[in-house]
């Protein structure tokens, strides 16, 4: 994140968020604290002291216990900027609630997500994909795939859940970036939140009028005409929606095409033996886990773990990437190897919040992949990948990724 | 080995239909697991286990059998 790489202390405790070595370097501090203090103190931007977890194990036990909370609102909830404080701390969707209130609302969308369903879109996906990369072919090389394919793919197979025409993808697009990066200022990143908010009530009364064949008519049908949920529920939910698989999967696919291409011999084996691109979906997921500094949570009971103590009312911060280069759950964890199992990595986190998009997730990136290397084969970035900037975000996020290739017949 | 779910504890992200997908499924009204075998055959019981471990949500109990 910062140029330094030193952790800064603030009142005698290491300053969260900690610097980054480099866009697949995690904070040395990370590595440090899991061989001695698993479960360490940290001071926060507002003064507040908080702990930070970097042990898969004791992430995995946090995350799944009932004596940790979820809800913003709850004033002991650690945010890692003013920005995140306003992004999160009104939030009404599920991920901001705790059973058996965050398992009624969940419930009104799983099936949408269910694994055998959304393999039911993989036709869909393809086909933007190749329309996507029919595009770039075309007006490159050279092209910038971040612009053109990481934040097109997940915004445009949304406006298809969701039965939107996909120029909409611009409005939800904006608002999502000015909500996540961690310099935003705090009354915009409410603007922005509020904005998106106005914009999905439109849609479910829009969708309450002509209802088509569609995520939200559906749930307009199923649970707001039949009273099973508040129209205000409805709205939060759909815009978390709208924002959650968005700059998430954006930046996995940049950042995997980045990985893969700096893993030559890999991806060589990957494009012979498409069978390998599930496995080497799951290690990439594992090796770039977007989820830099989070999820967070607040204890609501005392815990003991780790040789201490969480107090009711603490701050948990159990960052995806700190689980997932643990080398007790993933030998030699700072290497690449689309060959190890890393199925049981945290990138989609733990526990009941564990991502509900992650079937659609793992079918964008197997499709994505797959069909970008297939048709161009001869890709190469062309600013080396140590050098891409990484921007000061909520998620590990490149914000542009310039590429070229060759093209039969054309010499450059 | 013998399978129990829990349907209440459940949240549906499917880990175990991908582990295992013979003997998991998610139903079509609420995505929560279905167990398509609660007595899965022994070549099946390596990615039964993986489902249980990976289980986000702790709904899968195993009942391995006396020796
Ligand atoms: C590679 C891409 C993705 C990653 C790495 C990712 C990661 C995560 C993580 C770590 C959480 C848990 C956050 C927490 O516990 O505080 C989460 C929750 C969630 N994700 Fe994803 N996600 C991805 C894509 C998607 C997609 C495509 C969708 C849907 C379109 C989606 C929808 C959700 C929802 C609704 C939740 C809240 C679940 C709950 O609270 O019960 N995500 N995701
Ligand atoms: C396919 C490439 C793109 C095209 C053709 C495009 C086109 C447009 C157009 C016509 C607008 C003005 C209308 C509106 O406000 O919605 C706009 C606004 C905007 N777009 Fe894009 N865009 C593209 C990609 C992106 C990407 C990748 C991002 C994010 C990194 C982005 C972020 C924005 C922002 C911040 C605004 C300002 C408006 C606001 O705050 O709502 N756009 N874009
Ligand atoms: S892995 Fe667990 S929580 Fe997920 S669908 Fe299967 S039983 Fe339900």
């Amino acid at each position: 994140m910062k140029t330094s790489t030193a952790t800064e202390e603030r009142d005698g405790l290491p300053a969260f968020p900690m610097p980054r070595q480099g866009p697949f370097q995690p904070p040395h501090a990370y590595a440090e604290l899991r061989a001695e203090q698993p479960v360490a103190r940290v001071r926060l931007w507002d003064g507040r002291a908080a702990w930070l977890v970097t042990r898969h194990a004791e992430i995995r036990q946090l995350l799944s216990d009932p004596r940790v909370s979820a809800r913003r609102q709850h004033p002991g909830f650690p945010f890692a900027t003013p920005a995140r404080a306003a992004a999160e701390r009104h939030e009404e969707a599920f991920i901001s609630k705790d059973p058996p209130e965050h398992g009624r609302l969940r419930k009104m969308l799983t099936r949408y997500f269910a694994v055998r369903r959304i393999e039911r879109l993989r036709p869909v996906v393809q086909d933007i994909v190749d329309g996507l990369i029919d595009d770039i072919e075309e007006s490159g090389p050279p092209a910038d795939l971040v612009r053109q394919l990481a934040l097109e793919l997940p915004a445009r197979t949304i406006c298809h859940i969701f039965g939107l025409p996909p120029e909409e993808r611009h409005y939800f697009q904006s608002r999502d970036h000015r909500r996540n990066a961690l310099d935003s200022d705090p009354a915009d990143v409410v603007a922005a939140t509020e904005e998106m908010l106005h914009y999905v009530d439109a849609l479910v009364a829009s969708k309450q009028r002509s209802p088509g064949d569609d995520l939200i008519s559906e749930l307009v049908r199923d649970q707001l005409d039949t009273g099973a949920a508040e129209r205000g529920e409805l709205v939060a939910i759909l815009r978390h929606l709208l924002a959650a698989g968005h700059d998430t999967t954006a930046n996995m696919i940049a950042l995997g095409v980045v990985v893969l291409l700096s893993h030559p011999d890999q991806l060589a084996q990957a494009t012979t033996d498409p069978e390998l691109w599930p496995g080497a979906v799951e290690e990439l997921l594992r090796y770039i886990s977007v989820f830099q500094i989070s999820p967070n949570r607040v204890a609501t009971e005392d815990i003991e773990i780790a040789g201490v103590t969480i107090r009711t009312g603490d701050g948990i911060i159990t960052p995806a990437v700190a689980a997932n280069r643990d080398p007790h759950a993933f030998p030699d964890p700072d290497t690449f190897d689309i060959h190890r199992q890393a199925r049981h990595h945290l990138a989609f986190a733990y526990g009941v919040h564990q991502c509900l998009g992650q079937p659609l997730a793992r079918l964008e990136l197997q499709v994505v992949f797959r069909t970008l290397f297939e048709r161009l084969p001869t890709l190469e970035l062309t600013t080396p990948a140590e050098r891409l900037a990484v921007r000061e975000y909520l998620l590990l996020s490149i914000e542009e990724l310039p590429v070229t290739w060759t093209v039969p017949g054309v010499s450059r | 080995m013998h399978i129990v779910v829990d349907t209440d504890r459940c949240v549906g992200g499917g880990q175990c239909v991908m582990a295992a997908p013979e003997i998991f499924d998610q139903n079509d009204d609420d995505g929560t697991v279905v167990l398509l075998r609660a007595d899965p055959p022994p070549d099946a019981s390596a990615a039964v286990r993986e489902a249980a471990r990976l289980c986000p949500a702790l709904a899968i109990t195993l009942v391995e059998e006396e020796q």
